[in-house]
């Protein structure tokens, strides 16, 4: 049933359509508030034109004319503010520590005034680079950020989010690899919309999804090593795991996927990178995973994808590339480069279908880094893994809970075991005010990011009394 | 002559912006350990050193970190700086075809900062009703504006919805035994990522040449539809900025093949009520709300890409889509969803700016704006002495630069304080300058457009080639750039 024809104006419209006499455009009611067109000035461009309305500009068969209504009233500035003030007033106010690749980290005031500077706000992709220095050079900085972070040569600027940048690391690692192959290996404790989204970006390959088992939280080496051989074009691991677990034999796992001719892909994100080990010492081809953890509060999931990969790969990145040069006056600028791989140029042939990306969210990720410089990161990761390793110690002794269930490092978040059910438990949690995931029978996932001590001391009381 | 962006003296070394790297470079040795190379610098860096105490076992961490390290106020003068270099539709006319430069309220980004109550998308959604009405209502609103029976709104921008288009027409095909469809049809004149997006959910692309004038000749369309098409790729008004008027014979022919008409909404803002693309025939479409219903498009992103289906498509749409339950609103998955083609929900601010821009307009004001696209388009094309070839127009055009470079008459066009159009694109214009003004220049900007087009033109062509003159950088070596590729400051050491 087509959803026009089933869904009636809604509570809300019918109230609005109650105002109508109020004019809500600059010039009468009924136009865009957004077009700036006197009454004159539209006369005579209509003249210059030789029609006598704009009607007889839209070259539309009658046939296929739309001569309906969406129902849609409009509204005033203040009106919508006020309904989706009262929208999303409907939300509970919850406590969440919840994480799974989503984290809501504090966002320092600079990054909101500066990135709604309007020149950076209301551009478009730098193609005209004479004018779009300043984005190009805050580009630029954000991929050095992660040559830094990664020790990685390539850093494209942004991808959407940490899912289809693994996608792409995996179409990726089938363009470059010598010899052809079919399995990309991902770990068991994977979230599953980002095994998903995997599963699509392979969709149009001969590329299938498999996963390995996990020992404790980590990767389980001999596991891996059954299933690798030379049929494997990548393998993926990911440190700190979705389960917060700080994985601890990245080379090796690198080692046995070199071993085996595949690439070896890593997920993590900026902040934890601060402080592990940086991935090119590891072994890594490819690091992909989400930058916003820097620079966007919790939003809904919109992300940053992090994409990072090795020289030789640079003709084969997917995304925009911002390089310097020199200006006609010998100085330095900067510019999108290798253009030629993108699709606006080579079509089908292109390394990827990216276009519209993320570029204001690198740029708010760059100025995120830059405001805590390597200090703040480092305290930042620091603190991540400490708040962790102490509100599982207290979990820990909260009778029938067992945290982490992981012998391992871990960094924002980790796993408990209740005695009771799982679901129960973050039901209960969530009625007094607290959102913890829920992941199996008797596992509960908490995920700690800037939460002051006041309220995890609440927290933990909330789970006595759930556990109880 | 109106000049549109801050501009600095070129004839000095200081307008230029040092990296943040040129002014400090600190170095945090991880876990206190003994490192002794602390910050090397580049020229004129200041260095320091900094330990940590590090929680973890030096096997696990880093040695050290280093990157610039400065006070609030040097950042804010830094990135205030860049923002003066930097050329938004704020600043003056963007007519960049095909990208829909318009106006971005500023109220859009006011109730999107609201919107931060964001929340955690794992949020039970009994807790998460209010953001699960907004999106309910924009599914409704979008459908009912494209004429659509049933929308999803997770890709992330226009392309990942063009993919995800593409995943629910294989979806479709495969749920009919009809998996042997293998080929996409893309006109010559379609976006690239049409191209690259039918690649890449494993299509093969034939490209469909265009008609003498400018439009899909039906008899290459009879032509290229076979018992493996699985789609033809449309947008409509076409980059040429022309309606196919033949678009009801063309859905005929797709459809007698078995074959799904896919409409690119990159152009839609041309046809706000006037058309909509399921009453012309289309089953599956994207919108481009970034573009149509002016979200800023931030350098380059972030976008939102939602398609929406005909009902018999209904059941392969991408996760999650919302329904009104008995307590308020759910999500749900469709019985053959193609599942993800995001991490989570897709880009939920960008969401709810369009949510806001839509309501703001409404029926007569999203009317209206087409309109004054569409004005705004032809009385510029009237108004420019340059070849225009085809017609009439909806909100764009591609004119002819002739025996002129169109890139280097771009390149000149900075130096009039205007955003030049997107050049050499589509080939089938000679030297193409493809113009898209939108309905939010006036009469006077569209003017200034005009004579900055005029001007260049008149010149001897040689005057493009030092060009642009005043801003802040001059012409910039791209070929220089792809040859030696520096990518990071780091790779800049040394210089």
């Amino acid at each position: 049933m087509p959803l026009a024809a089933t869904n009636g104006r809604d509570r809300r419209s019918q109230q609005a359509a109650g105002d109508e006499g109020a004019p809500v455009t600059r010039e009468s009611a009924g136009g865009s508030p957004y077009a700036p067109h006197g009454e004159s000035e539209t006369a005579a461009m209509l003249s210059a034109v030789g029609v006598d309305s704009a009607e007889e500009l839209f070259d539309v068969p009658e046939s296929v004319r739309f001569d309906g209504e969406f129902g849609i009233d409009a509204r005033g500035e203040r009106e919508i503010r006020e309904e989706l003030r009262s929208m999303l007033g409907r939300n509970d106010d919850l406590v969440e520590l919840l994480g799974r690749g989503h984290y809501d980290h504090y966002v320092p005031s600079l990054v909101d005034h500066i990135s709604q500077r309007s020149e950076f706000l209301t551009s478009y992709t730098q193609y005209q680079p004479e004018i779009a220095q300043g984005f190009l050079q805050v580009l630029f900085e954000y991929q050095s950020l992660f040559v830094e972070l990664t020790g990685l040569e390539i850093v494209n600027c942004s991808m959407y989010d940490a899912a289809t940048a693994l996608g792409e690391a995996a179409t990726l690692a089938d363009r470059v690899r010598s010899a052809s192959g079919h399995r990309v290996l991902v770990p068991e404790h994977l979230r599953a919309e980002r095994r998903d989204v995997l599963a699509n970006y392979v969709s149009g390959t001969d590329l299938t999804v498999e996963s390995y088992s996990m020992a404790d939280g980590n990767v389980d080496l001999a596991a891996l090593d059954d299933l690798l051989d030379d049929d494997a074009v990548m393998v993926y691991a990911e440190t700190p795991t979705v389960r917060g677990a700080i994985e601890e034999g990245l080379g090796d796992v690198a080692d046995l996927t070199h071993d085996n001719d595949a690439l070896f892909c890593l997920g993590s994100d900026p902040i934890a990178l601060s402080l592990l080990e940086e991935p090119a010492s590891v072994g890594a081809d490819v690091v992909v995973g989400d930058a916003s953890v820097l620079g966007l509060p919790a939003s809904y999931g919109m992300g940053l994808g992090l994409f990072a990969t090795r020289e030789d790969y640079v003709r084969q990145v997917p995304g925009r590339l911002v390089g310097a040069s020199d200006d006609a006056g010998g100085r330095r600028a900067y510019t999108l480069t290798l253009q030629t791989r993108e699709q606006h140029i080579r079509k089908e042939r292109a390394t990827s279908n990216i276009c519209t990306n993320q570029a204001w969210v690198a740029l708010r990720t760059a100025i995120h880094a830059a405001w805590l410089g390597p200090s703040g990161l480092v305290e930042e990761a620091e603190r991540a893994v400490e708040q962790a390793q102490e509100l599982a110690a207290r979990l820990d002794a909260v009778p029938g809970v067992e945290a982490p269930v992981h012998d391992r490092h871990h960094f924002r978040e980790f796993v408990a075991r209740t005695d009771s059910s799982a679901d129960e438990i973050a039901a209960d949690l969530a009625d007094r005010g607290f959102a913890v995931h829920a992941l199996d029978d008797d596992l509960v996932q908490i995920c700690a990011t800037d939460h002051d001590d006041a309220t995890l001391d609440e927290f933990v009381a909330a789970f006595e009394e759930v556990t109880a | 002559m109106k000049y549109n962006q801050a501009r600095w003296s070129r004839d000095d070394e200081d307008v230029y912006e040092p990296l943040l790297s040129e002014k400090d470079e600190t170095t945090v040795e991880i876990g206190g350990g003994g490192s002794d190379d602390g910050g090397t610098g580049g020229a004129d860096a200041a260095s320091s050193e900094a330990d940590s105490g590090s929680p973890l076992p030096d096997d696990l961490t880093r040695d050290e970190l280093t990157l610039p390290e400065l006070s609030e106020p040097e950042l804010a003068r830094h990135y205030t700086r860049l923002s003066q270099m930097t050329y938004g539709v704020d600043s003056g006319p963007y007519p960049l075809g095909s990208c829909t430069m318009k106006y971005n309220p500023k109220f859009t980004e006011d109730v999107a900062a609201l919107a931060d109550a964001a929340v955690h998308p794992d949020r039970p959604e009994r807790r998460q009703q209010g953001t699960l009405e907004l999106l309910y209502r924009l599914q409704d609103y979008l459908g009912r504006i494209g004429g659509m029976d049933a929308v999803s709104l997770q890709p992330p921008a226009g392309a990942a919805g063009e993919f995800a288009g593409i995943l629910v027409a294989r979806a479709y095909h495969e749920h009919n035994d009809e998996g042997h469809r293998d080929e996409v049809i893309v006109p010559e004149s379609a976006h690239g990522t049409n191209f690259a997006s039918a690649a890449l959910a494993g299509y093969d692309v034939v490209e469909l040449p265009g008609g003498e004038d400018g439009r899909v000749d039906l008899d290459a369309l009879e032509g290229a539809l076979s018992e493996n098409t699985a789609a033809l790729m449309l947008t409509n008004p076409n980059t040429l900025g022309l309606f196919e008027r033949d678009i009801e014979a063309i859905a005929e022919a797709v459809h007698d093949v078995g074959g799904l008409l896919y409409y690119d909404g990159a152009n839609l803002n041309a046809l706000l009520g006037r058309a909509r693309p399921g009453d012309m025939g289309f089953d599956i479409m994207h919108y481009n709300v970034h573009k149509t219903f002016a979200t800023p498009h931030g350098g380059g992103g972030p976008g939102a890409g939602p398609i929406g289906v005909a009902e018999k498509l209904a059941p392969f749409l991408p996760a999650p889509r919302i329904r009104p339950d008995e307590m308020g609103y759910e999500r749900f998955e469709p019985d053959h969803s193609v599942g993800k083609v995001h991490g989570f929900d897709g880009n939920w601010l960008v969401l709810v700016k369009a949510y806001a821009y839509i309501a703001r307009l409404g029926d007569d004001g999203l009317a209206d704006a087409s309109a004054k696209a569409v004005l705004n388009a032809n009385y510029l094309a009237e108004q420019i002495d340059l070849d225009v070839p085809y017609g009439p127009f909806h909100h764009e055009f591609v004119a002819s630069a002739g025996d002129r470079d169109a890139a280097e008459v771009a390149k000149r066009m900075l130096d009039f304080g205007v955003h030049p159009p997107t050049t050499k694109w589509p080939e089938i214009v000679p030297e193409a300058l493809m113009t898209e003004p939108t309905e939010v220049e006036s009469k006077d900007s569209l003017d200034q457009l005009a004579a900055a087009f005029d001007a260049v033109m008149s010149e001897d062509a040689d005057a493009a080639a030092d060009a642009p003159q005043r801003t802040a950088a001059r012409r910039i070596d791209q070929t220089s750039a792809a040859r030696n590729l520096r990518l990071s400051w780091q790779s800049l050491d040394g210089e």
